[in-house]
This record gives C-alpha cells, sequence and structure tokens, in this order.
C-alpha cells in the first residue's frame, strides 16, 4: 500500500502533464475522470436546466420524483435506455447507426486538451486550439449525415440548417480565437502560442485577463466568441434547427431511446468544451479573480501558508483560497434552509430526510476543502469549474430569455455582422499589439 | 488508409464513399502526427474533414441520386482503366527498387513545440520567409474560386 | 520492430496515388470522380510532408518546405473542389443525372 501512495505523491510532483511525461497509467487515470465529471456535468446541466427555466418562467419545475427534482435526470436517462429503439424503414441501416457515434466522439474528443490546471491536462498538444476547432467542426459531418440517414424530409431540411449554421459560425469562431492568439504573442521573445496551457500562461505572465485586454477589443472579441459558441452548438436563441414548434425536433426526429440520449449528451458536452474554450482563451482559464494582486503577506499557524514555498503568501490568496470550500458549505446551507421549509405531510418523510441527507454531503465536503493539502491543490479546477458553470447559466438564460431567430436572420448575422466585426476586431488588435510598446515609451516621457 | 481508399472506389451509394474518404483523411492526419508535422495535421481536419467533406455531402444530398445507385456503377471502359493505371503502378515499382538506397531515414527528434513557428517563420519572417507571394496568391485564387462557385450554381444570373 | 524510413511513406503515397487514379477512370459517378481527385491530392500531399521530413534531416529543424508547400496544395483542394461541384450543379440541372458517360454534347 505504501508503494501506491509514495506512487501517487510521485507523480503530483511533476509538473508535466500526462501527455507531456508519457505516462500511460496516468492518461488513462485523466481520461476516465474527465469522462466521469463530463457525464455527472451533463446530468447536472440536465436537473438545472428544467429548474432554473421554470424558476424564470415563475414556475416550480420538477419536484416530484426526488426532493426538489434531485432525481429527475435519473429518471429520464431509466426512460431513454429502456425506450423501443425505432429505425425509419427506408432508412440506410449502416449510416443511421454511425451517425450519433461521430457527434459523440466529436464532442468527447475536444477534452483531450482543455486544460484545467497547469499540468491538469489530459495532454498540452502544441497545436490545442487548432485541434479543438477543427474536432469540433466534425460534429457537423455527424448531424449532416443523421439528418440524411433518417430518409424523411424533415430531418433532412433541419440537417442542412443546422450543418449550414455551424459551418458559418465556425468562422466567427475562428477570427476571434486568432485575435486571442495575436494576443499571446504580446511577450518579451514576441512568440505566441497555440497551446491552450500557454495561452493561460501567457494572461498570468501578462498580468490581465484577454477579455480586458486593450479595452474593448478583448471584449469584442469575446462577445464575438459567445454569440458565435451559441450558435455553434445549436442552442437558443438560434436553435431553430431542433425547435419542437418549427421543425418537429429537426435532424433527430426520428431517433428515440439510447441514440436519442447519445445526441443529447453530445450536445451538452459540446456546450461544456465551447464554454471551456472562452473561459481558456478570454478569462484565464485557472487563474483566480486578479491573479496578480497578491496583498500584503500573512501567516496563520497550520492553515497558511501553503506547504509549496513557491506558492503565493499573501491575503488576498488566502481570501480566494477559501472560496471553494465556502461554495460548497453555501450550498450545503441552501439545502438544509430548504428541508427545514418542506411541508409536514408524512408521504414527504422520505424526500425531506434524502434532502437533509444531500445537504449533508455538500456541507461535509465543504468542510473538507478546508483542509490544507486539498485546498491548495483544488484551487485550479475548482476556478475553471466555476467559470464554465457561469457559461452554462448564461446558455440557459438565453434560453428561457431570447426568442428565437429566424433563418436568415441568423445567417445575416452569422456572415454580414459577426465577420466583418471579426476581421476589424483583428486588424486593430495587431495594431493596438504593436503600437503597445512604443505607446507606452511615450507615456513615460510625457508623464 | 488503404482499405479507406478501397472503399471509397468500391461503394455504389455515394455517401458510403464519402464515409470512407472522411476516415481516409482522419487516418491521414494520423500519419502526419507521426511525421511530425502537427500544424498540416491541424490544417487537414479542419478544411478537409471538416470543409471539403461537409461540402460533398451536401451536394449529395441535394442531389439525390437514387435512381443513379440501382444502374451500373463502373465504366464501361474499366478495363482500359485498370490496366492504365497497373503500367503507372508498374513505373512505381521500378522507381522505388532503383531508388531504395536514397532515402535514409532522419530519425531526429526536433522539439515539436518549434512546428508551427517553423511554418510560420516560413510564410512571414523577413529574412527567412519566402512563401509570401504564394500566400497572397493563394487568398487570391480562392476568392476566384469563390466568384466562380457562386456564379455557376446560380439559377439566374 | 520495423524501420519506418521515408521509402515507406512514398510507397503508401503511391498506393493511394493508384487507387486515385482508378477511381477517376472507372467511375460512372460525377461525385465519386471528385472524391477520387481528393484522394490522388492527399496522395500527393503525403510525399511532400514525408520529403519535408527527410530534408528536415538534412537542413535542420526549421526546413519545413515541404509542409508549406501540402498546406497550399490543401487550400487548391478546397478551392478546386468548391468549383467542381458547382459545375457539376450546373451540370446536373441541365441533364438530371450524374453519370459521366451523358456529358458527350460536344461529341461529334
Amino acid at each position: 500500500m505504501r508503494w501506491l501512495i509514495d506512487y501517487i505523491l510521485e507523480y503530483l510532483k511533476s509538473d508535466l502533464t500526462p501527455g507531456g511525461a508519457g505516462n500511460l497509467f496516468w492518461i488513462t487515470v485523466y481520461i476516465l475522470l474527465v469522462f466521469v465529471g463530463l457525464s455527472v456535468a451533463v446530468i447536472c446541466m440536465n436537473w438545472l436546466e428544467r429548474k432554473i427555466l421554470a424558476h424564470m418562467q415563475v414556475r416550480l419545475g420538477p419536484m416530484r420524483v426526488g426532493p426538489h427534482g434531485l432525481l429527475q435526470p435519473i429518471a429520464d436517462a431509466l426512460k431513454l435506455l429502456l425506450k423501443e429503439d425505432i429505425m425509419p424503414a427506408e432508412a440506410d441501416a449502416v449510416v443511421f447507426w454511425v451517425a450519433p457515434f461521430i457527434v459523440v466522439l466529436a464532442a468527447f474528443t475536444v477534452f483531450v486538451v482543455v486544460p484545467f490546471g497547469p499540468t491538469h491536462a489530459i495532454t498540452d498538444m502544441n497545436i490545442g486550439i487548432l485541434f479543438m476547432l477543427g474536432v469540433s467542426s466534425l460534429s457537423v459531418l455527424g448531424i449532416v449525415t443523421a439528418g440524411w440517414a433518417s430518409n424523411s424530409h424533415y430531418p433532412l431540411i433541419g440537417a442542412l440548417r443546422s450543418s449550414a449554421q455551424m459551418v458559418s459560425y465556425e468562422v466567427a469562431m475562428g477570427l476571434a480565437v486568432i485575435s486571442v492568439i495575436l494576443m499571446t504573442s504580446l511577450n518579451a521573445e514576441g512568440t505566441g502560442t497555440l497551446s491552450m496551457i500557454g495561452i493561460v500562461q501567457a494572461q498570468q505572465a501578462q498580468h490581465t485577463w484577454f477579455v480586458f485586454k486593450f479595452f474593448p477589443l478583448g471584449l469584442i472579441g469575446f462577445f464575438i466568441f459567445a454569440v458565435a459558441m451559441v450558435a455553434e452548438t445549436n442552442r437558443a436563441p438560434f436553435d431553430l434547427p431542433e425547435a419542437e414548434s418549427e421543425l418537429t425536433a429537426g435532424f433527430h426526429t426520428e431517433y428515440s431511446g439510447f441514440r436519442w440520449s447519445l445526441f443529447f449528451l453530445a450536445e451538452y458536452s459540446a456546450m461544456i468544451a465551447v464554454s471551456s474554450i472562452a473561459v481558456t482563451l478570454w478569462l484565464g482559464g485557472w487563474l483566480r479573480p486578479f491573479p496578480s494582486f497578491h496583498g500584503p503577506e500573512v501567516a496563520i499557524p497550520y492553515f497558511w501558508p501553503p506547504a509549496d514555498p513557491s506558492a503565493p503568501k499573501g491575503v488576498l490568496d488566502l481570501v480566494f483560497a477559501l472560496f471553494p470550500g465556502i461554495t460548497f458549505l453555501f450550498l450545503g446551507a441552501m439545502c438544509f434552509y430548504n428541508t427545514a421549509r418542506m411541508p409536514k405531510h408524512p408521504l414527504l418523510k422520505i424526500q425531506t430526510i434524502g434532502l437533509a441527507g444531500f445537504g449533508a454531503v455538500l456541507a461535509l465536503i465543504g468542510l473538507i476543502l478546508f483542509v490544507p493539502p486539498v485546498r491548495d491543490r483544488v484551487g485550479d479546477i475548482f476556478w475553471f469549474a466555476a467559470k464554465v458553470a457561469a457559461f452554462m447559466y448564461l446558455y440557459i438564460w438565453y434560453r428561457g430569455t431570447f426568442p428565437r431567430y429566424r433563418f436568415d436572420q441568423l445567417m445575416k448575422v452569422g456572415w454580414k455582422i459577426l465577420l466583418p466585426t471579426g476581421l476589424v476586431l483583428l486588424i486593430l488588435t495587431a495594431g493596438a499589439g504593436f503600437l503597445e510598446d512604443p505607446v507606452k515609451e511615450w507615456l513615460k516621457h510625457v508623464l | 488508409m488503404i482499405i479507406g481508399g478501397i472503399l471509397v472506389i468500391t461503394r455504389k451509394n455515394a455517401v458510403h464513399s464519402a464515409m470512407a474518404l472522411i476516415t481516409t483523411l482522419l487516418a491521414q492526419a494520423g500519419i502526419y502526427l507521426m511525421l511530425y508535422a502537427p500544424f498540416v495535421a491541424g490544417v487537414q481536419i479542419i478544411l478537409y474533414a471538416g470543409g471539403i467533406m461537409v461540402l460533398f455531402l451536401f451536394v449529395i444530398m441535394l442531389i439525390s441520386i437514387e435512381r443513379n445507385m440501382k444502374e451500373r456503377q463502373f465504366n464501361k471502359q474499366w478495363l482500359v482503366g485498370i490496366a492504365a493505371a497497373a503500367a503507372l503502378g508498374g513505373l512505381f515499382i521500378a522507381v522505388y527498387t532503383k531508388g531504395k538506397s536514397l532515402f535514409p531515414e532522419g530519425r531526429l527528434n526536433f522539439d515539436e513545440a518549434q512546428n508551427t513557428q517553423g511554418v510560420a517563420a516560413l510564410l512571414y519572417d523577413q529574412h527567412q520567409g519566402m512563401y509570401m507571394f504564394s500566400f497572397e496568391i493563394a487568398s487570391l485564387l480562392l476568392l476566384v474560386a469563390i466568384i466562380g462557385a457562386v456564379v455557376m450554381a446560380k439559377k439566374r444570373i | 520492430m520495423l524501420h519506418i524510413s521515408t521509402l515507406h511513406y512514398l510507397v503508401l503515397g503511391a498506393a493511394l496515388f493508384l487507387l486515385g487514379v482508378i477511381g477517376v477512370l472507372t467511375r460512372r459517378n460525377v461525385v465519386i470522380v471528385l472524391m477520387s481527385i481528393e484522394l490522388i491530392l492527399n496522395a500527393v500531399n503525403l510525399n511532400l510532408v514525408a520529403f519535408s521530413r527527410y530534408w528536415q534531416g538534412i537542413h535542420g529543424p526549421t526546413a519545413l518546405h515541404g509542409q508549406v508547400f501540402a498546406i497550399f496544395v490543401i487550400t487548391d483542394a478546397a478551392a478546386e473542389a468548391a468549383v467542381g461541384l458547382g459545375i457539376l450543379i450546373a451540370f446536373f440541372r441541365n441533364k438530371e443525372t450524374v453519370n459521366i458517360d451523358e456529358v458527350n454534347l460536344l461529341k461529334w
């Protein structure tokens, strides 16, 4: 047993990702962790989406299945697994069977390069962002083949519309990404990098999240990417190809049961994937807010500073390091509050006990996250997950708020508004990056 | 990759051919990675597999060729075609067996992080770059292709 | 373990080229002929990148001319596929078939 703990601790001291170190065992462990984490995230998204949409529409959402509907996603998953698997009569069996797998493959392969921390990625390719853009464009292929293989006109039209939309907004996404990569090259050597970990480290070295750099250029780039990523994943308000009132669920009309759940899984994974691209490129990845302000140094015995001698020790670091634990304690407190508010009916006894137990688990996790060894390691992953969760909330908010774009309006926005703005943004960013040093010199002379 | 290529040219259904071509292209990207060319592999996946094949699939679906699938799929002069290809193959075999000693392998593991920088240096650098003109001409070619495709496929000019 | 030299990549490229040539010469469906042309261009690219690796071994790590050329070939293939498919759509609109043997309006 001792050698296992030693092996784990020995690995945790290295400063390479598992792919960089070529370590097959840890690669497999990380892949399994990402896979499980992604599935859990999709399940949580399902519940959160129904609850938040419901509360935005002044109703309650699922309340019956578990306490406050917490077990609803599990019921949904069971239903989808047990549903009958239909295939249309004239459909092409091979292509019909393969299409969901292509979409799921494209959506999950993106997570190979997503960085959760400075060494916490499955691998760090030096063409990371190029790889992510390319693989997410493979999902268009899956959608087109899914629509064609169903051999009926609603899915075909839905698939063609959906793929036209995705291809159009990929161009806008690419331009916004290029302007960010330009910004990474504004360091001393004048070379930028395409690797995801390198982009976050460039933000750390330049002491600013790229969304705030060259204000308002970073903000406009972020805005272009935010709009394009919502359109890329076929979500509201760009969900004409899959809206029920328009095309009877578009390209996945003829899919039922397990195959439909694969499309659903792929859609939510793609949402999380493009959100993590946006977080890495603009919002500073795993960096905490105000990453370069440390404040005066402070020391609390047995608690702070952290054991690693090179870690920062300031007051602001302490405050931001307490955030993970406080978040989980807050969630646990919300659960306990709702337990107290539950109506006192004998039939609801199991639900009340369940909710209290869930609250207790969350509070326990919060307390564990205060323990110094765990607290030091979990900070990066927590900030990354918190930012991606903020993006998920924005997705759900857009769905509840905006009306749907008509298809010609959608294409007009993609080609006539976002593309020229992206080009102008690229030129302005290049100009600003070129003029940054001379302007600083001039300001130093003047002031 | 060879299996994908064989499937491309032998399937009756054009969509099956297209899917075989997609697997061939993805395998090609893998071979580029084996040749220490990650940038070209990324460009291949984005442009070829994610762009050109989508274009092909669109056109196949817009032109429903159900009738065509029931006819014969090989040409009347397939024998001559295969004979010509066999002659070409014989030529290849002759060249490669005669010149086998000319290509030793450079088994030098260069730092992959410099690949994109190297490609960009060849394109854009002031002292090293020699492909800038071709770059501009390629963009002009793409513009001409876009205009040509739009003109060809319009219903009324 | 077989030592993979440049020759192996060249033979693979040649095999793909042959498959593409057979596809162009023997199929009746225009779309499949265009796809075989893409196969041929891919084989050429493979040769180029294999030679770029060989050249890198001789002239240092920045001699990536083959890869730059390969990127240009990919761009050209995209342009040519677009124009070719445009021609195909125009032709299909006139004749309602995608059979190559039917393109015989200029035959004497």
